[in-house]
This record gives C-alpha cells, sequence and structure tokens, in this order.
C-alpha cells in the first residue's frame, strides 16, 4: 500500500567536528599569528598609498607589459590601496574561520501569518474604522475626493512643461537653404569640385549668415557627407542623377534609424555604414537601405556650383533628417 | 573581569540606558545566518553600491557637470586647444590632474560593472532555487526594480563624461524617446531642454544619478536587507534543515567578521581592477560632436543585449496618414524589455498560480527539482546573451573574420529557435540529474575500486551513501514539501484548462526513491 511506503528520514544536524585550532594550541597560535601578518601587509598598504601620492610625480609614465604605458603614480596608489583592504579583509576572514566558534546553531522560524484571532480582530478594526469615517455612505465625499485626488497629479507634471520649448517644426528643417555653400568641417572652407577626387569623401556643414555662431544642434541636423563617384556608377533616376554633381553626390551624415553619425564609407562596393546598428546604404542608390534596421534611405541633399564654383546646395533637404518622429510625413520618403 | 569585559559591559548599559535597546540587540546580535557560497552575491551587490556612493563622492568634488563650451588647457597634450564641454573637461582634469582621480574614475566605473554583474547573478541564484516563493514575493519585486534601476544609472554614469562614445548612447537614447507614437518629439525636447544636444542634459542626468537614483538605491535596499533580516535568510536543504529553522552562525561575532571581511576583499578586488585595468578611457575618443563617431561603438555589458536586439530589428516603419511609426527602435527598445521585465517581476505570482502552491518555503530548491523553471530561467538566459552578443557583431565580425550579415541573420534566426531548444534540452538535462541522484541513493557512490568475484567476474563497489546525503537527495518529495494537485474547480474554463496543462507540465519529476524501496533492492553491493 502506497502510504506505507517507507521514506528517508532526516538524521539531524551531523556532530560537530572540531579544527585543528581548537584543539592544538600550537595551531590556534599559528593562525592568530597568520591574522596578525594579514593585518600588518594592509598597514604596510596604507604606507605604500601615502608614499606614492607625496613622493611619485604624478606626470610620471613607464611601459609595463600587457598594460602598455602606466601612470605610476595612480598604478601605486591603486596597488597601495588594494592591499589596505585587501588584506584586512582577508585578515577577519582568516580569524573567523580559523578561530571563531564553528559550531551550527539552530533559530526556530516563526510563520509571518499572525494567529487567526489577530487576523480577526485587525479586519473588525479596519472595517470598524472605515465604517466610522462613513466612506461607505458618504458617496459624495468618496466621489469628489477621488476626483481631487486623480488631479492633484497633474500639477507636478504640469510644471515641469517649461523644461523644454515645444518641438515645433524643428524636426522638419534643416539650415540648408537653396545656394547655402558647402564648408569643410572642420576647416570651414568652401568647396570646389575639384577639390574632391573620385572615391574621396568628405564632411560638410551649411554656411549659415554671418555673425551667426555654430552649435552642436546645428551640426546635430546639418552634417553632410560628400562622395565621389564616376558618374557611371550611379544607379539613380533622372530626378536624384541631377542632384548629384560631376560624379559627386551629397546625403545626410544623420542615421534615419537613430541618428548616429554614418561614417563608415566603404570605397570598393559604394556602402555608407553606420557604426552603431550596422545599418547600410548604398550610395550608388541614392542610400537605399540594403541592410539593417535603418527603414528609411539617408535624405539626399541637391547640390550644384554656383558662379564662383564653388559647391552649394540646389534647395533645401526635401524629407526631414535624422530619426523618425510622430509627426514625421514619411509619404515621400 | 578583564578590562574588555568592563568596557563592553558599560558600554552595553550606555546604550540601553539611553534607547532600551538591550532586548532587541541581545536577540539581532546572535541572529543566525545560514553559510553558503552562493549568498554573498547580494553582498557583492550592496559592497559594490559602498564603494561606488564612496568614489562617486569623491568624482563629484572635481567633475563639472554642464555642457559649457571650454577650451581644453590641460596636461593630456594631443587635446590641448580643442573646444569641448565643461563635463569633459573636468573628466580629463581628473584623469591626468588630480592625483587618484584616474584610479577612482576606474574603480568607479569597475564597481559599477561588478554592481551590475552581481545583482545578475544574485538574481539567478535566488530564481534558480526559488528563493522568490512565499514570503519573499516583495523582495523578489525590489530586486526587479534595482535591477531595472541599476540599468538606468550605469548608463546616465557613462553618460556624464561627455565624449564622443557616451555622446552617442545619449543621441540614441533621443531617438528612442522621439520614436514613441504622439508625445515623442514632445518629450525629446522637454527632456534635452531644446533641441538635442543642447546644454541642459547632463546637468538633468547628473543630478539624477548622484542624488535621485542613489536615494532610490538606498531606500530599496534598506526594505530589502530589513525584510531579509524579518524573514530570515532561506538555506539549502539538508540534514538538519528543516521549513521551521535556521541553521548556520551567530552574527556575532563569525557574520561581523566574515562579512565586514568580505566587505574589504570586494573594495581590494574593485580598487585592484581599477589600478591595473583601464576602463572607459575617454580621452583617446574627444569630445561629443554630432557629425561625428567612433568604430566599433559599445555600450558597457549591461546595455548590450538592448543594443544588440536594436540591431537585429527588422527595419520597419509604418507610414500612414502624415505620421511615422518606428517598429524598428519601438519593438526593440521598449516593447521586447517591457515584456521581460514584466514577465520578471511576475513570475513569482505565476508560479504560484500554475502550482497552486500559496505555503511558505524557507528551504530552497535544487535547480534540478524544478525542471520546468530551471528550463525557463536558462531559454530567458540564452535569449539575452544571443541578443548580448549581436550586440558586439561588429567586433565579433572584425576578431573572427564573419560577415555583419551572417551573424545579424544568425541572431535573427537564433533569437527564436534557439531558447525553445535550450528549454528543452535544460528539462531533459535536470529530469537526467535527477535520475543520476535516484541511483546514487538506491546504489551507492562508485569507489573505483574493482573486485574479481570467484567465478571471474569484474564488479565495481558502489559504497552507500551517509543517511545526511540521502536525506538531502530526497527531501524534496516527502508529501509535505509536494503541492497539492489543483481542485477540480481551478482548472474550468479556458484559463482553467492553459492552468492545469502548465500544472501537469510543471509537475514532470522523477520519483525519489524511498526507504523501501532501498530495503528491496537488499545491501546495494552489487
Amino acid at each position: 500500500m502506497s502510504n506505507q511506503v517507507e521514506r528517508f528520514q532526516d538524521p539531524g544536524l551531523p556532530e560537530h567536528v572540531h579544527r585543528n585550532a581548537d584543539v592544538d594550541p600550537k595551531a590556534a597560535k599559528r593562525a592568530e599569528q597568520q591574522v596578525a601578518i594579514l593585518f600588518l601587509l594592509s598597514a604596510v598598504g596604507t604606507v605604500l598609498t601615502i608614499v606614492s601620492y607625496i613622493k611619485v610625480p604624478k606626470d610620471k609614465f613607464f611601459y609595463l607589459p600587457i598594460m602598455g604605458s602606466t601612470n605610476a603614480q595612480q598604478l601605486l596608489l591603486g596597488l597601495g590601496l588594494t592591499a589596505s583592504t585587501l588584506f584586512i579583509g582577508l585578515g577577519a576572514i582568516q580569524w573567523a574561520k580559523k578561530l571563531m566558534p564553528d559550531q551550527e546553531v539552530i533559530a526556530e522560524r516563526h510563520e509571518f501569518r499572525s494567529e487567526e484571532e489577530d487576523r480577526e480582530d485587525f479586519v473588525a478594526t479596519i472595517k470598524e474604522r472605515a465604517g466610522a469615517a462613513g466612506l461607505g455612505r458618504r458617496s459624495l465625499i468618496k466621489r469628489s475626493l477621488g476626483l481631487a485626488l486623480g488631479l492633484v497629479g497633474l500639477s507636478p507634471l504640469l510644471l515641469l512643461r517649461d523644461a523644454g520649448p515645444l518641438p515645433g517644426k524643428y524636426f522638419d528643417t534643416t539650415d540648408w537653404a537653396a545656394g547655402t555653400r558647402l564648408l569643410l568641417d572642420p576647416a570651414g572652407t568652401p568647396i570646389k569640385p575639384s577639390d574632391l577626387e573620385v572615391g574621396a569623401v568628405a564632411q560638410v556643414l551649411p554656411e549659415l549668415p554671418a555673425g551667426t555662431e555654430r552649435t552642436l544642434e546645428n551640426t546635430g541636423k546639418d552634417a553632410v557627407l560628400l562622395i565621389r563617384l564616376r558618374p557611371e556608377d550611379f544607379n539613380l533616376d533622372a530626378e536624384r542623377l541631377s542632384w548629384t554633381h560631376e560624379g559627386i553626390i551629397a546625403f545626410s551624415k544623420i542615421c534615419t534609424h537613430m541618428g548616429c553619425a554614418v561614417a563608415l564609407y566603404e570605397q570598393q562596393t559604394h556602402h555608407l555604414l553606420c557604426p552603431c546598428h550596422q545599418s547600410t546604404f548604398d550610395v550608388t542608390r541614392a542610400a537605399k537601405v540594403i541592410f539593417g534596421p535603418a527603414a528609411r534611405p539617408l535624405p539626399q541633399l541637391a547640390i550644384t556650383v554656383n558662379a564662383d564654383g564653388y559647391l552649394v546646395a540646389k534647395q533645401p533637404f526635401t524629407v526631414p533628417v535624422g530619426p523618425s518622429f510622430w509627426e514625421r510625413n514619411s509619404s515621400n520618403g | 573581569m578583564k578590562k574588555s569585559e568592563k568596557v563592553a559591559g558599560a558600554t552595553a548599559n550606555y546604550v540601553d540606558e539611553r534607547t532600551g535597546a538591550a532586548k532587541w540587540l541581545k536577540k539581532n546580535l546572535t541572529k543566525v545566518f545560514p553559510d553558503h557560497w552562493s549568498f554573498m552575491l547580494g553582498e557583492i551587490c550592496l559592497y559594490s553600491f559602498i564603494i561606488l556612493l564612496l568614489t562617486g563622492t569623491f568624482l563629484t568634488f572635481w567633475f563639472d557637470p554642464s555642457q559649457r563650451e571650454v577650451v581644453y588647457n590641460g596636461s593630456y597634450l594631443p587635446l590641448s586647444g580643442v573646444h569641448m564641454s565643461a563635463a569633459y573637461d573636468s573628466t580629463l582634469h581628473l584623469s591626468f590632474d588630480v592625483r587618484g582621480g584616474l584610479l577612482m574614475r576606474q574603480i568607479h566605473h569597475w564597481a559599477a560593472l561588478i554592481f551590475m554583474s552581481a545583482i545578475v547573478a544574485h538574481l539567478f541564484r535566488v530564481f534558480f532555487t526559488g528563493a522568490f516563493r512565499k514570503p519573499r514575493e516583495f523582495n523578489w519585486l525590489i530586486g526587479v526594480g534595482l535591477l531595472t534601476f541599476g540599468i538606468v544609472e550605469g548608463f546616465l554614469g557613462y553618460s556624464l563624461p561627455d565624449d564622443l562614445l557616451s555622446g552617442t548612447g545619449i543621441r540614441i537614447a533621443e531617438a528612442i524617446l522621439q520614436a514613441i507614437p504622439v508625445v515623442g518629439s514632445y518629450l525629446a525636447f522637454f527632456a534635452f531642454g531644446g533641441p538635442f544636444p543642447g546644454t541642459s542634459f547632463i546637468p538633468r542626468i547628473f543630478i539624477v544619478h548622484v542624488l535621485l537614483l542613489p536615494g532610490l538605491f538606498l531606500a530599496l535596499i534598506t526594505i530589502h536587507l530589513m525584510l531579509v533580516w524579518y524573514q530570515k535568510h532561506t538555506q539549502y536543504p539538508g540534514p538538519g534543515r528543516t521549513e521551521k529553522n535556521v541553521v548556520g552562525y551567530p552574527l556575532m561575532p563569525v557574520y561581523m567578521a566574515k562579512a565586514g571581511g568580505f566587505f574589504f576583499v570586494v573594495f581590494g578586488v574593485t580598487a585592484f581592477l581599477g589600478a591595473v585595468a583601464s576602463i572607459n578611457p575617454i580621452w583617446l575618443y574627444g569630445p561629443y560632436t554630432p557629425g561625428q563617431i567612433s568604430a566599433g561603438s559599445q555600450p558597457d555589458w549591461y546595455m548590450g543585449w538592448l543594443d544588440g536586439l536594436v540591431r537585429a530589428a527588422p527595419p520597419l516603419e509604418t507610414h500612414a496618414f502624415g505620421h511615422t511609426i518606428s517598429w524598428n527602435i519601438l519593438i526593440p527598445g521598449l516593447i521586447i524589455p517591457g515584456i521581460l521585465f514584466t514577465g520578471m517581476a511576475l513570475y513569482p505570482f505565476i508560479e504560484s498560480w500554475i502550482t497552486g502552491d500559496k505555503r511558505e518555503h524557507h528551504l530552497l530548491d535544487r535547480p534540478r527539482n524544478a525542471p520546468n523553471r530551471t528550463a525557463l530561467g536558462v531559454t530567458a538566459i540564452v535569449f539575452i546573451l544571443i541578443t548580448l552578443a549581436n550586440g558586439g557583431n561588429d567586433i565579433i565580425a572584425t576578431h573572427f573574420h564573419l560577415t555583419i550579415n551572417g551573424i545579424m541573420w544568425f541572431t535573427r534566426i537564433a533569437l527564436f529557435t534557439v531558447p525553445p531548444i535550450a528549454f528543452v534540452i535544460t528539462k531533459r538535462i535536470c529530469l537526467s540529474l535527477q535520475r543520476a541522484d535516484r541511483d546514487l541513493v538506491l546504489h551507492g557512490r562508485e569507489t573505483g575500486r574493482l573486485v574479481m568475484m570467484p567465478n571471474g567476474e569484474m564488479l565495481e563497489v558502489h559504497e552507500p551513501l551517509s543517511d545526511a546525503k540521502k536525506w538531502t537527495l530526497t527531501q524534496h518529495q516527502n508529501p509535505d514539501a509536494l503541492p497539492a494537485p489543483l481542485p477540480a474547480s481551478a482548472t474550468v474554463g479556458l484559463k482553467g484548462k492553459i492552468r492545469a496543462r502548465l500544472n501537469r507540465a510543471n509537475a514532470v519529476q522523477i520519483p525519489a526513491p524511498t526507504l523501501s524501496e532501498l530495503k528491496e533492492l537488499g545491501d546495494g553491493h552489487h
């Protein structure tokens, strides 16, 4: 019969076995010395820290295998701090393991659930007190309180409104306009088609109106990559081809996925690669996405040359640059 | 009476006359804690948090959380004359012109990595041993909160120096905000005080990093520890260990010495890493500008799995009615992590719903004895490991001469196929280990000694296990340790059917051997 199965029984705590140091005074003495040596090593570590702080010049570098060029003071300070802390720890643990009582003791647990009587009392008290407040009966109070509590959280939210301006059309625009000259970044000089050889890449920024200082916010939207190919390498429709100039094509450098700078250009394959999430764009096909999580091509900037022979924008970007956002109208890319 | 005893007596008297704490202290100073190496994982979390507070405070004395533009003229010559933010400038100053500044920066960063690693390791220990079961569900929830806030805190921390790498991370965070439907661009503008990058973000995340989140950590950790204290620690099964007791060593003096000593060991190890292992050398990256980037951009490991998910996402966007929804950001960046973390937080309640087990548990499970839970945990770990590997796909590609294309397709397919396979394999392994336990109890341990019988037959001598070991290997299937079957009323309807099915899957076990079986087999020498 199944209920007569004999099971293994809990044999209870095993007998305590004495350690060497518990029975042999010599072993105990040795353990004591070990602990003391460890604590002394910690003290030596502190001395090392102090000496290296005061005596070692902070600009002294030396070469170490694996670590390379290393600042002597930072290294010695660190090793001193390591010794001064680590050996306190090791000493204390050795002390506890070798010399402190190692007999396991048993403590009883209590169940967390209160006694039935207390629980009933508790529930009764809650009911009685709640009844005294009359929340159940006075529905007008209950509802108006609910309304007030629901609304009170709005104030702190509202107060955060001035954390920033409203975006307005910010995400839709850049500083590029028809006729804006392309300036080399970081030189800030205008650029002629002849400055770029076939296969060359350059980062450009729009020339801002005189007296306007360029900020990182400008760069974050305006950065453009110029790439010069042989014109026959392009695989573009007539309109997009007319946006190029003598094999030079311009794209927004801000990734349409998450806004990183699309900075890696593979000359052999004409691919642009974003180092953040590896979205890859084909330069010959108007930066069409050929790999990775980006869902839209890099916006192309139409370029031409002005009367002085400098490269300029033909028109602003026709679509917003950078990552997507709710208000973005993506019907034309 | 010795002098030290006199002093102790006088101190105790002094404290008690002013607080009346004698009774409480007497009880709590002799409080018993069970011993196991895996219980130190939580301690590492606590100690590295303390190290973070100490080193972080040091860093704030020099760090200037400002995006005001300055020109660098410190002692790191390659950046002389470069325009940069005051945040980056002061981080360079800390690294090159403050004695021990670089050391403290590196200890801080290493401690953060150790903090997050220890939280995750502690989470695994708690999950796989079932320590989250009643009455410890609150502590599980607090732990999930600490993990979540820890990820945010770490991200904000390495974003503060405003170098090219961290600025790129902030750019990505801004894109995630921007991708949130309806309110995204508003949220981004409010968070950044206008257009990205602006000059508000670093000062704002600074105060979140050094005050708001540390305060929250302190509060949550305090509650976490108070609950551990009050509920008493769980313990592994073994002879003398029951659901009603706790077996171990007293706080004073053993655990004071061991735990206090362990704090110094953790500090020493972290200091050693800070001394010899360069981490986040921001001077090599240069100051942040949105037009530049460094190849091989990698977040810290606890963000790497998110980045790996984002990298694996298909290029999906919805364009309709003049609006854009970026599924390629929302799904990997918010929806999947949301599901994972919600599932993790709710797991104790889900498991208790499946098993119908509402009893208190203080004895831990050996992972093999909960095959379903163990398999589920391994499934989640495998999923995260695949995403983590994909988060370093560029590095893997260059080191192992693979194509990024190949790695990404592997990841996309593996994310859906490998975790279920891991589930099945883990469950099989758990059941096999249960069978091995059963064999051990019934047939004893192999000794490696061969004997030749008079008839020429060769036999290996098996040695019976000790009573303690037998008990340890079989105690989990005592009738009072197993949950009662679900009542019939709980399995009606669709929800009930699902529950019954999960309950059945969960109950798959190899029957533990009994003493009766052992007796039937004879003395076990065969």
